[in-house]
Order: structure tokens, then sequence, then C-alpha cells
């Protein structure tokens, strides 16, 4: 293809993916069936910009599936997998096979001979990973229990391909040479064969378990984010590439590593790199679906083609509400997942055209089919919006019948956002109060040391927002911002204000006047990092130096208080600095005059205090006293009069 | 006996009558002088630590002005951390079971002030029954209690002289000369338990 070409092709691509997301999110339907609209409409039956090179640029795509399905991993830890057996391998095996036998059974009646009409159940029992788990994260809906159900379901799918891929030429009356023919190893021996699969699925939980945290930590150390983003992507590039060598499903290769990589502390880093790639890679595999669609066979059999989907999406709805009731799922959960499930997948294309190249499928047939997952695919968001929009609601009006519940937890009350000297103390505190927190550090060495210690940490720059998302920040109850730097302090403060309006912000502040900008930012817990250090340090000299080591205390306390006022008073005129100066040095005589009124006064002890003025004995007249309890309002931090101890009568 | 002077005054420096009681029990072997705002600036009171204070001691005094006709509040705090329930008091609870609590306070009032229509319309001992019924439940034994009244306007001399006989009563106590049980608070019985452990 010519560079032009190249250039042009990913322009109109990115420019209707743009335009339709805008479009689609605007209307609330979900960027999903945006992309598919936008596909048709850019697509050879319509506008015609481009043309049939649609199912290259969709294998190109396919990509985005794999990246998404190694993120998908990164978000399961490898209990949480093992804790969703149950549903993946009942729910999702059940699923498939019934499905499979259903549809076959429906394709048989259609006149489709047996191996065919098997094919076919087979090919359709695949729903559309891709547009399911896009679908379900954009409404938050993946950590439901529908959700969960969905995604054990998609999961057994994916793995289900490598059988059903080694299935197909057992069918196949003819068997030619393209079974295994791109890959590597199809020329050795059967039981060569499994053991190179086994070598190389070894070989991901290895390296990812033990080689991959050494290389991002070197990498991170030299602080370039594009290395770590090129990394990332040499990374996923590369399982993808050895799966398809030893014949594997490229998408579970990387999912496997994801689920290897749950653990590290570079997760969140990770996923947030490699999203923007997954984003944009399914947007165009949804538009070359999108354009995939062949019009003419709709404008020539408009009556089948629409049968056809109709019953193909009853059919698949039907098995999956069933199933769904089978496995004890409530009216509302039952219906969010049999309406997301009720579609083609993207995996039916790569089986089609296997099959058809094992002539299980004639030309019209797989024609046909193409065209009614890519409809049905089409159709998905409509129904599940069609679920949100209208069934849901129906039960919710109903008493008992809830909706599904965030399932899993992970959220911690606090982030700490650089655990240096400052944050570890804050940190161990917490941990120590039994209070979770999160710790982000950017410096990876730190990081390590931090996890000796038991703490959930992670990599990355804390003033990105999709860190700050990733760590939680949306659920979580406050913010503590430790680091030394103090731009960046301030960066997170801006982002988190931002977008977490509901995080309380504990910040560290390097000096005065990066305690003004802090306030002025709006923080109201700014902390000037020796601050404490040094009141601490000049109490304790007070009673070295013979104070009784409460009026010490005491001292050190209001002066504590009375110069964070300053602080606060001072603040909107940080960049008046002659005015800063004024207002200290008021300020200095006026804190003398208080420390030293309470110390040198024994005039206005309290023992005198309810005395009558003349200085009679108390108990012979009428007490002047005022009562008990009744405090004179008091100008804060705290009065300039002498601090009174309790009254003695 | 060995005394345990628990003094609780938050401003020192300005007191006078308390630290001139502070001076003349001050160098006493076998009498241990806490000052409990220098040991507890931040009211964080190191409970063990006090408990086994209060063991190796047989008569505790709370020495303290008589502000809000109680103790000061770190005091009270003392009290309220340290007198565990099962350790000084409650199911088996008597561990101080046989020691004397002794309150050396002073008043800004006269004592003339501290009777029925007098200024403060109550006797000094009516208003130590708090102090009198904690000695009670925690089985020990209240005595009367020594009273400095209206000490800053005493001359000099006189001031002197009542911090005297505060000596005295604490000297008496530790060598025995003073028999403690001879000096219980008027109408004081003495709590079931406290017999037990003597």
């Amino acid at each position: 293809m010519h560079p032009q070409d190249l250039l042009l092709g990913a322009f109109i691509y990115l420019a209707a993916a743009v335009i339709a997301a805008l479009l689609a999110t605007r209307l609330g339907l979900g960027s999903v069936l945006g992309y598919l609209v936008a596909g048709m409409v850019i697509g050879p039956s319509v506008l015609g910009l481009i043309g049939r090179e649609g199912a290259d640029v969709m294998h190109f795509a396919e990509f985005g599936v794999v990246v998404m399905l190694f993120l998908v991993g990164l978000e399961l830890r490898p209990a949480t997998l093992w804790a969703l057996r149950r549903p993946i391998i009942g729910l999702g095996g059940l699923q498939v096979v019934a499905t499979a036998l259903a549809l076959g059974a429906g394709a048989l009646a259609l006149g489709f001979g047996w191996q065919a009409a098997l094919t076919t159940g087979l090919i359709l029992a695949m729903s559309s990973t891709a547009i399911v788990l896009q679908s379900l994260s954009e409404r938050g809906l993946l950590k439901t229990s529908a959700g969960q159900s969905c995604f054990s379901v998609l999961l057994f799918q994916d793995i289900a391909v490598i059988p059903i891929l080694a299935l197909l030429p057992l069918l196949a009356t003819v068997n030619p040479q393209s079974a295994h023919g791109a890959t590597l190893i199809g020329d050795l021996p059967r039981w060569a064969q499994t053991l190179a699969v086994l070598a190389a699925v070894g070989a991901i939980i290895v390296a990812g378990r033990f080689l991959t945290r050494p290389l991002f930590r070197l990498v991170a150390a030299t602080g370039s984010r594009e290395v770590f983003v090129g990394l990332a992507l040499v990374m996923v590039v590369g399982i993808a590439l050895l799966m398809q060598l030893v014949g594997l499903s490229a998408a579970l290769g990387t999912f496997l590593a994801g689920v290897v990589l749950a653990d590290s502390e570079y997760r969140h880093e990770l996923e947030m790199d490699l999203d923007p790639f997954k984003g944009l890679l399914l947007a165009v595999f949804f538009i070359a679906v999108g354009a995939g669609i062949d019009f003419s066979l709709l404008l020539h059999q408009p009556l089948l083609v629409a049968g056809l989907v109709l019953g193909f999406i009853a059919l698949k709805f039907g098995i999956m509400f069933l199933l769904a009731r089978l496995f004890a799922m409530g009216g509302p959960d039952a219906c969010r997942f049999s309406f997301a499930l009720a579609q083609g997948g993207e995996f039916a294309f790569v089986l089609i055209s296997f099959a058809a190249g094992l002539g299980l499928l004639d030309p019209g047939q797989s024609g046909l089919l193409v065209a009614v997952v890519a409809l049905s695919m089409a159709a998905a968001p409509l129904l599940m919006i069609l679920d949100a929009r209208v069934i849901q609601p129906r039960f919710a009006s109903k008493p008992g019948a809830r909706g599904s519940e965030p399932i899993e937890d992970t959220g911690a009350r606090v982030i700490i956002a650089g655990h240096g000297r400052f944050g570890i103390t804050v940190g161990r505190l917490l941990q120590a109060s039994g209070i979770r927190a999160v710790v982000l550090d950017h410096d990876a060495e730190q990081i390590e040391v931090v996890r000796k210690f038991g703490f959930r940490t992670y990599y990355g720059d804390a003033s990105r927002h999709d860190l700050l998302e990733a760590a939680g920040a949306a659920e979580a109850q406050a913010l503590v911002i430790a680091i030394d730097e103090p731009e960046k302090v301030l960066q997170i403060v801006e982002t988190a204000r931002r977008h977490f309006p509901q995080l309380q912000i504990f910040a560290r502040a390097r000096d005065r006047v990066h305690a003004y900008r802090l306030i002025n930012a709006g923080v109201e817990h700014v902390y000037r990092e020796v601050f404490a250090a040094s009141v601490d340090l000049g109490k304790q000299l007070l009673v070295g130096l013979g104070m009784h080591p409460f009026e010490a205390h005491r001292a050190a306390r209001r002066f504590k208080a009375h110069d964070e006022d300053l602080l606060r008073r001072s603040a909107r005129h940080v960049d008046d600095t002659q005015r800063l100066i004024d207002i200290a040095r008021q300020e200095r005589e006026e804190l003398e005059r208080v420390l030293t009124s309470d110390a040198s006064a024994p005039g206005a002890s309290p023992d005198h205090a309810w005395q009558a003025p003349d200085g009679r004995p108390s108990d012979a007249g009428p007490a002047p006293a005022p009562p008990a309890g009744q405090a004179a309002p008091q100008p804060a931090p705290w009065p300039p009069v002498p601090w009174r101890a309790g009254a003695m009568h | 006996m060995k005394l345990l002077v628990l003094h609780a005054h938050p401003r020192s420096k300005a007191s006078v009558v308390q630290r001139a009681m502070v001076r003349a029990i001050s160098g006493l072997d076998g009498v241990t002088i806490a000052d409990l705002y220098a040991e507890y600036p931040d009211f964080d009171i190191h409970v063990a630590r006090e408990q086994q204070r209060l063991l190796d001691h047989d008569v505790i005094v709370l020495q303290h002005p008589f502000y809000w006709y109680s103790s000061p509040a770190l005091l009270k705090e003392w009290l309220d951390l340290v007198l565990e329930n099962g350790w000084a008091y409650g199911p088996g609870g008597t561990r101080l079971a046989g020691r004397f609590l002794l309150s050396a306070i002073s008043t800004g009032g006269t004592q003339e002030a501290y009777r029925h229509g007098g200024r403060n319309r109550f006797e000094i001992a009516e208003l130590l029954s708090p102090f009198n019924q904690t000695a009670y439940l925690c089985s020990m034994a209240y005595l009367a209690p020594f009273v400095i009244h209206a000490g800053r306007q005493l001359p000099a001399g006189q001031l002197a002289a009542a911090a005297g006989t505060y000596r005295d009563l604490i000297v008496g106590l530790r060598d025995g000369a003073i028999d403690p049980l001879s000096r219980l608070a008027p109408g004081f019985t003495l709590p079931p338990a406290f017999s037990a452990k003597r």
C-alpha cells in the first residue's frame, strides 16, 4: 500500500471514530454502536470511503481484542480467576454446547448439511468479547454479578475457539493444508506440538512472574514514559506472535500474561499506557465490522436476512436466559446477562473464513453468516440499551428485586502519593490503625522497599488522573500527597480537585511559600514538612532550659496554632513580599505578648480571679464571678488574654 | 510506709501554696512526688506504669488546688484511666485494697466559706465525697483531708507553718508515728476488702 493511502485510510478511520464516538455518547448510545454505524456509513455499501480492504483492516484491528484481553487479565488476580472457575467452566461450557446444538439444529432445519449445521452452531455460539466488555465497562457494569457472569462466559468462549479450530478440520471432508499451515510447528509430530504449546504457556507464566518485574523496574528507572509504553507493547505483541507460532489464540496468551501480571505493582501503569491503544484499535475493529456488512445481500433478501438475524438473536437470548435461571440468577441479572450476550462475535469471522477454507461452508452460506453475525453485533448495543432503559427500570420498581451490586470491593480508603520519608510515616500510622491504604510512587526502588512492608503499592505518576482513578480515587475518602516536589504536589492537587471533588486532600508543603500556594489552591490540610519537628524540638528545648513541661507544651501548641492561623491569613498575599513582611512583624510582637503574658503575670492568676475587686477575702461579699461554664467569646486561635487554669474558690 | 504524692497543678509557676507544699515534702526518703502535668503534658497517661507505681506504695496522696470544687483536669483523667475496672474495683478489682488515700488540697476561700450558709454552701468533706467514695470503691481507707485555706492571703510565716504541718503529717504517716486508721475521714467505714487485705 502506498504510504499516502495508508495515511488517508488512517485519517478516514480515525475521523469516523471520533465523530461517531462524539455523536453516540452525546445521544447516550455508547461508543460501540457509534463505531459500527460509522463503519456502515463510510463502508463500500454507502459512501464508499473505504473499500474492500476492510477485512484486512479487521485482521489488524483484531489486535485491539488481544490488547483488551491483556487488560482484562490485568484486572483479574489469579485468586479471582480461581474463584470464578465454576461460572467459567459450568456456565460458559453449557452455554457453548447448548447454543451450538440449538443453532445447529436451526441450521439443519434451514437445509444445511449436518457438518455445515454443526459448524454454524459452533460459530454462532461465540459472543462478542469486544462489544460486550466495552459496553459493560462503559456503563460500569463489569464488576456487577451479571457483568462477571458475562465475563466468565466470554472467557470460556475465547478459550473454546482453540479446540473448535482443532475440531473443524475433522468435520471437513476435504483436508486442505491450511489447518495449521500458518504455524511454525505445524509440521512437527502431535506430541511435539503439544509440548511446544505447553512450553509457550509455561514461558509466559515464568517470564511474567520473574522476568517482567526487574525489566519494568529497569525501564521505570529511566523515567522516560515512552520507553515504558514501548516495553508494554513489545510484550503484548511478542506474546501474540508467540501464540500464533504455536497455533494458540493470541488473545488467550495475552490474557494469561495479564493474569500473571495482575499482582504486579506496574499493573496500573500498564493499564493506563495500553488503554488508548486498545480503545483505538477496537474502534477501528468495530468500524471494519460495520463496513464489512454486505448491504447488497441485505437488499436482495431483506426478509431472509432480517428473519435470520431476529431468529438468531431470539434463540441465543432464550438459551442465555434459561442458563441464567439455571445458575440461580435473579430476574434483573438474568435479563442483563442474556441481552448482553445475544449476538455473534468477532471470532465468528475468523471461524467462518477458516471453515470456508476447509470447504465446510459454501460461499453463499458464509456470506449469509457474516451478514447475520455483523448485524447481530450491530444490534447488540441496541439490545443492551433496551435492557438498561426499558427492562431494568421495571425490575427496579418492584421491591425485593434489586439490580446487581458491585461484588468486589477493592477500594482503599486512603491513597498515599509518594512514599518517601514523609509518606511512609503516614502509611505506617494508617497500617497500625488497620486502615487500608494504596501507595503510589514513581520511584521503582522505593516501591520495592515499600512492598516488603506489606503495602499495596503501584508504580506511576500520581499527577495523572487515570492513575489516581485506577488506585480507587473515586471511592477513596482521602488523598495524602507526600511527594517532595512542590510543583508536582500542586499538580496533583489540581487533578484531584477537578476529577475527585469528594476526596479530602492532605498535602505536604515544602516551605511557607509552597504552603501559601496549596492553601490558595483550596487545600485545607496543609503540613509544612519540618514544621512539626521544629516545634517539637523547640518545646523540648524549653523544657531543657527549665520550663515546666506542661507550660512548654502549651507554649508550643499556642505557637503552632498562631503560626498556622497566620499562614492562612497571609496566603492570599503570597506575591506581595512587603505585605508578608509587615504581617510577620506585627504578628511576632503579638505572639511574644501572648506567650509571655501567660508566664509572667502572677497578678492575673486564676487563684485571684474570683476575689472581690477590692481585695477583700472572697467569702466576704457577693461573688463577682460570671456563672460557671459561660466563657466569654474568644477570638481565634486563642485569646490574647492570659490563659486561665481552673478557678479555685 | 511508702507514700506516693500525685501532684497536679497546671500552672506550677503561678502557684504559691502548692509550691510551698511540694517544697515542704521534697527530698524525703520513702515519699515519691509525681508532678503529673510535667509527666504527661499531653495528657497521654501511661496506665500500666501508673498502676505499678500505685502498687509500689501504701499511701496515695492526691495533692492539688481545689479547682472548681474538684481536682485539675489531668488528675481526673488520671483517675479515669488508671483505676480500671477489674483492677482497682469491680469483679476481681482488689489490687489497691488495704491502701490509704489522702486528699491534700489548697483552696482560695477561707474555712468559713465552706459551711452551710457560707459562700460555697457546702463543707469541704461534702465536696470531697467523690474522692471519699472512690477510695471506698477501691477498698482503700480515705483519710481526713489536709486543707490549706486561703493560703495566698496568709502571711509568709503562717504559710510556712501550714506547709510544715503538711510535712509532719507526711513524715508521721511514713514513719508510723501517725496511725492512719486513727485519722480516717469522719464517718468513713472501712470497706470489707480493706480489712481482709490488711
